[in-house]
């Protein structure tokens, strides 16, 4: 071997071997001790970084898991109960049962029910169009339709419909991160617990004027007419500013309010079809 | 030279069609609605219940703390009820329903044509006085005045300055005001000069109302210390900072008011107001609305009553025509659009400008070239291709690093934007964002 | 009324200027080079332009119609620009697959992958430029001597420009009062009559084009003052020094493509400062390099290099170095 070739080689070795013992040292002395749980945890997560659980991402949620003494109001809505449990079983704590919700419009201002008054032509933002006046209908509660919801679901769950101009929301790909509760400037949507074979019945209005001006600006507003109220056997629902509300922790889902009510402003979803009625047909803002 | 402010500004076509066309005074409505928010601050609280008679001039509504204003009505007749009413942005809000009968004012208003010149009242009662009677800040501000006219301690004020410029376009009333009523808005100037202690006023007006510069030139001769500047041509001229820049040289610092430089700035129809109310016990329930528009066929500048309904001001300008696309409340660059028509007139609505259907829709938004136009459209030197951007991301921290509540959502920055982008739609909204969040983290 | 009443947020009003008129504007501008260009190189000068412009409009229109799928933007007129530029950087006896190449990379390497106008941190023209010198060397430097109206495409005789002659003679030792009989005179070099690529040999042309900008407020004075200014600055200090073997600053303005390159591509909205403070400090930092690869670097022309090199820091300056703001000198008082 000539000369050359073995200077670069013994020269190559010593400054490999020179850097590896720095490296080493300054290692050990800035090492920073992480609780190797944290790892496992952040494992068993589902990886989606989308801040349902209220920690600024997955790894974050595994120090505050890790770091807690119970699981009291820590909760992944995107992995559920399988992967709370993992945790648990990590962690050997106990994972509290939390009821699986769901994405909900309470709107149902079609263009066939709610009249359109003006145009609007700004930027498609509803945080700007709900600053700058009551919408293009005359229901100053109501959706506006420029999409800041589609936009903040990171899970593909919420699209817009363009011939009703409101929000369609997925139950399969829902997740309850709650993004689209923060986005939307009107609070229009809420999430409600689910309920077997995905039903749901609700007031879909949030119409806080008085009966005559909602229902003048919106066919199945709420007018507040308490029939509803009245009805209700298990106490269920609430008239609260000229809207009713239905808890649906409360409800069993007997539906007679939605019988009652006179403008079909209760929505009720995936139930066996009833014996003949004249009812309008209400837009379904939720699908399977 | 003409003065001017140095950094920023645009052109947009004039169209001031009613610079000719005399004030006129709008016939009494058969009803009105007052909201009981016309101002900055608080809103009022009604006096009055249903069912009472009220005069005009009559106080019907209460400002409520110091940062408030008092509602006067402006007809005589039966109050109908108190109940939401929408307002221009289509949202409710409280308002006094009153039936009109009659036209019967206040015993103690004086309705004599006579201009009377001299002041008795001291500075302290005549701040008071503007506070009694409503007078708020009639550029289209609707700011208390008496709160501008109160100088803290600590504080000097050197210098008036009327704001007679008008820079929006189409808008005439202070145009036909200064023409019409000179020698009561100087009256009202030196009123003003007396409340603040200060012997020199300077009124600024737009080069383009030469008539006008004329006209009270020559007025103000026979008045102390009170000078007549015309100005260059450029929006937003009429802006306050930007007012005090051209005239004094001196800038506003950020987050700070004119007082700190000195300057106190009112509009030519707020001095006319304060000349009414301390000279002739006129409260503040009418104002000069400048009704415009190409395709109006008696456009014009109508005295109008507060409380009288849009739809009968645009009915006495010819009616709204046939191709409308838009109607604007204020100017074309800094007012709002409206959604109909039944809204009340209020003490700072300045105009009504009509669009015909081909000047009503945006252009379509194109990505931002980085040209940098905005920049140099912004008469503050603020970014607005970056606040845009922070803005729609949520970068708030760093919006309000970069001066976004600096802002006086003047408009030029979209105006100039060759992309058509809709700069100052984000501004506002990171403006309102980095408004919370400061109002948040003081609470904490 | 049967018309609903539009409403948007203010203001409602908007002035006159669109990108495809600032674009139109800037073709406008070209306008007297190319003439010049077509007068002294013939119709190679037509060909190399018309492909060039073809190619670029074609790469983007097939990109955002097959690939992005996004809507149409060919008619702004930015893909106009950046052919128009290119051919102006080429010489005029070019191959066709060149350009075409060349035409690929400015606009889908340069600009579509960073996501399309406004986004591209490299003028893409000049991005196309350096990509061809660099990767077709013989071809991008033989550039074409000024022979006429008439030349043929394919005719032209090359020869070196100015700059060539100066780099090669003062690295051969010849001093410079030699040298200066093989080159064009000054009068010569600003009316175009000289060897170089098609845009940047006639002064005159690109003047002229300068002072339409202006008028038109398409671009600012700064950074074409700033750029010439400062190489007129560092290259007299340098002939002061040593005459032979430094050339005066006149013939550096006018020799190579400082013109072309300080008026029409450094101040490309999109690569360029944003500020006025900026502009002057990007358009000393240009002038510096140029100065620089041309007096000690290996190639004789480094106007292209200094303006890539000088876009990389405009982020920079852009988050720094901020316009004073209104009120701000009183606001720690």
């Amino acid at each position: 071997m000539s000369s050359t070739v073995l200077i670069t080689i013994i020269c190559l070795s010593l400054l490999a071997l020179f850097s590896a013992v720095i490296l080493y040292f300054i290692a050990q002395k800035f090492k920073v001790f992480e609780d190797p749980r944290i790892d496992e945890v952040q494992a068993a997560l589902p990886a989606a970084n989308c801040g349902g659980c209220g920690f600024a991402g997955c790894r974050n949620f595994a120090e505050a898991l890790v770091k807690a003494d119970t699981f009291e109001g820590l909760n992944c809505p995107v992995g559920g109960a399988p992967v709370m449990a993992d945790v648990a079983r990590i962690l050997g704590k106990t994972a509290p049962v939390v009821e699986p919700t769901v994405a909900v419009l309470l709107c149902n201002g079609t263009p066939e029910f709610r009249p359109r008054t003006s145009q609007y032509n700004g930027v498609s933002d509803c945080r700007i169009s709900n600053s700058l006046y009551i919408g293009e209908t005359d229901c100053s509660y109501g959706c506006l339709g420029n999409g800041d919801c589609e936009r903040s679901c990171k899970f593909d769950a919420l699209h817009m419909d363009p011939v009703t101009g409101l929000p369609v929301i997925i139950d399969e790909k829902c997740v309850s991160c709650g993004a689209c509760v923060k986005a939307c400037p009107r609070n229009l949507i809420e999430l409600r617990k689910k309920a077997k074979k995905d039903r749901k019945i609700y007031v879909a209005c949030s119409n806080c004027d008085k009966g005559g001006p909602a229902r003048r600006a919106c066919k199945v507003a709420c007018i507040a007419c308490s029939k509803c109220f009245k009805v209700c056997e298990f106490g269920a629902i609430t008239i609260e500013n000229n809207l009713a509300y239905i808890d649906a922790n409360k409800c069993t889902f007997c539906r007679k309010c939605a019988i009652e009510c006179p403008t079909n402003a209760i929505i009720e979803l995936n139930f066996p079809p009833r014996k003949p009625k004249v009812e309008v047909q209400t837009e379904v803002t939720n699908v399977k | 030279m003409l003065k001017t402010f140095p950094l920023g500004g645009v052109h947009p076509p004039e169209n001031k069609l009613t610079a000719d066309i005399p004030i006129e005074y709008l016939s009494v409505p058969e009803s009105v609605i007052i909201p009981v928010s016309q101002h900055i601050g608080s809103p009022a609280n009604p006096v009055v219940n249903k069912g009472d008679a009220v005069r005009t001039g009559q106080l019907i509504a209460a400002g409520k703390g110091f940062i408030s204003a008092n509602i006067h009505s402006p007809v005589s007749g039966k109050v109908n009820k108190i109940d939401f009413a929408s307002d221009s942005t289509g949202y409710k809000q409280t308002a006094i329903f009153i039936d009109v009968e009659g036209d019967e004012w206040l015993d103690t208003i004086d309705r004599s044509k006579e201009i009377i010149r001299d002041i008795k009242l001291s500075p302290e009662e005549i701040v008071k006085k503007c506070f009694e009677s409503g007078i708020v800040g009639l550029g289209g501000a609707t700011f208390p005045s008496h709160v501008k006219l109160t100088v803290q301690s600590g504080k000097k004020c050197e210098v008036l300055i009327i704001n007679g410029v008008e820079c929006e376009p189409y808008l005439t009333a202070d145009h036909r005001l200064m023409l019409e009523k000179g020698e009561e808005i100087l009256t009202g100037a030196t009123i003003l000069m007396k409340a603040l202690n200060v012997d020199r006023a300077m009124i600024g007006i737009e080069n383009n109302k030469p008539d006008a510069i004329a006209h009270i030139t020559k007025l103000a001769t026979s008045f102390k210390g009170i000078s007549v500047y015309p100005l260059k041509v450029k929006y937003p001229q009429g802006a306050e900072k930007q007012l005090i820049k051209a005239l004094t040289g001196r800038e506003v610092p950020s987050g700070r008011l004119p007082l700190d430089v000195g300057a106190v700035v009112h509009n030519v129809g707020t001095a006319f107001a304060v000349y009414e109310a301390v000279q002739k016990n006129k409260p503040l329930f009418e104002r000069v609305v400048t009704v415009t528009g190409k395709s109006l066929s008696k456009p014009g500048n109508y005295m109008v009553r507060t409380g009288t309904s849009l739809a009968r001001l645009i009915e006495a300008a010819g009616g709204l025509p046939d191709d409308t696309g838009k109607i604007i409340n204020g100017g074309p660059m800094m007012g709002k659009a409206l959604n109909n028509t039944d809204v009340p007139v209020v003490k700072g609505m300045s105009g009504v400008v009509i669009f015909p259907a081909g000047e009503s829709l945006r252009d379509e938004i194109k990505p931002c070239i980085r040209c940098a136009k905005c920049v140099s459209a912004c008469p503050l030197n603020l970014e607005p291709f970056l606040l845009m951007t922070l803005s729609e991301k949520g970068l708030f921290e760093r919006a309000e690093k970069e001066r976004i509540t600096d802002c006086m959502e003047c408009g030029s920055c979209s105006f100039t934007c060759p992309a058509s982008r809709p700069l100052l739609d984000y501004i506002r909204l990171g403006k309102s964002s980095v408004i919370k969040m400061a109002r948040a983290r003081n609470l904490k | 009324m049967s018309n609903l009443l539009n409403v948007s947020p203010s203001p409602h009003l908007h002035g006159k200027e669109s990108t495809q008129k600032l674009m139109l504007n800037v073709v406008l501008a070209l306008i007297p080079a190319f003439i010049t260009s077509v007068f002294y190189f013939g119709t190679g000068a037509v060909i190399v332009t018309v492909i060039s412009v073809a190619s670029c409009l074609l790469f983007e229109y097939l990109i955002q119609r097959f690939i992005l799928k996004r809507p149409l933007s060919i008619t702004d007129g930015s893909a106009l620009v950046t052919g128009i530029l290119l051919a102006f950087n080429l010489p005029s006896n070019i191959p066709v697959l060149i350009i075409i190449i060349g035409s690929f990379i400015s606009i889908a390497v340069a600009k579509m992958t960073f996501g399309g106008l406004g986004n591209n941190p490299f003028n893409p023209a000049l991005v196309g430029r350096v990509f061809m010198l660099i990767s077709f060397p013989v071809q991008m430097t033989s550039w074409p001597l000024p022979k006429g109206f008439g030349t043929g495409y394919l005719d032209a005789v090359t020869g070196a420009t100015p700059l060539a002659v100066i780099k090669e003679g003062i690295k051969n030792g010849e001093p410079l009062s030699q040298l200066m009989d093989k080159i064009p005179t000054p009068s010569q070099m600003f009316l175009g009559d000289m060897g170089g690529s098609m845009g940047e040999v006639a002064a005159i042309a690109l003047i002229i084009g300068f002072v339409y900008l202006l008028w038109r407020k398409v671009i600012t004075w700064h950074i074409p003052v700033s750029i010439i200014g400062t190489m007129a600055i560092f290259t007299a200090i340098l002939w002061f020094v040593n005459p032979e073997k430094n050339a005066d600053p006149g013939f550096h303005i006018l020799a190579g493509g400082v013109l072309l390159g300080a008026i029409f591509m450094a101040t490309d909205y999109v690569t360029s400062p944003m500020n006025p403070k900026s502009m002057i400090i990007y358009g000393f930092g240009i002038g510096l390099i140029t100065v620089i690869i041309r007096v000690w670097g290996a190639y004789p022309e480094g106007v292209s290099f200094a303006i890539l090199i000088m876009n990389a820091f405009v982020p920079l300056m852009n988050t720094y170095i901020k316009p004073k703001r209104f009120g701000e000198e009183v606001q720690n008082g």
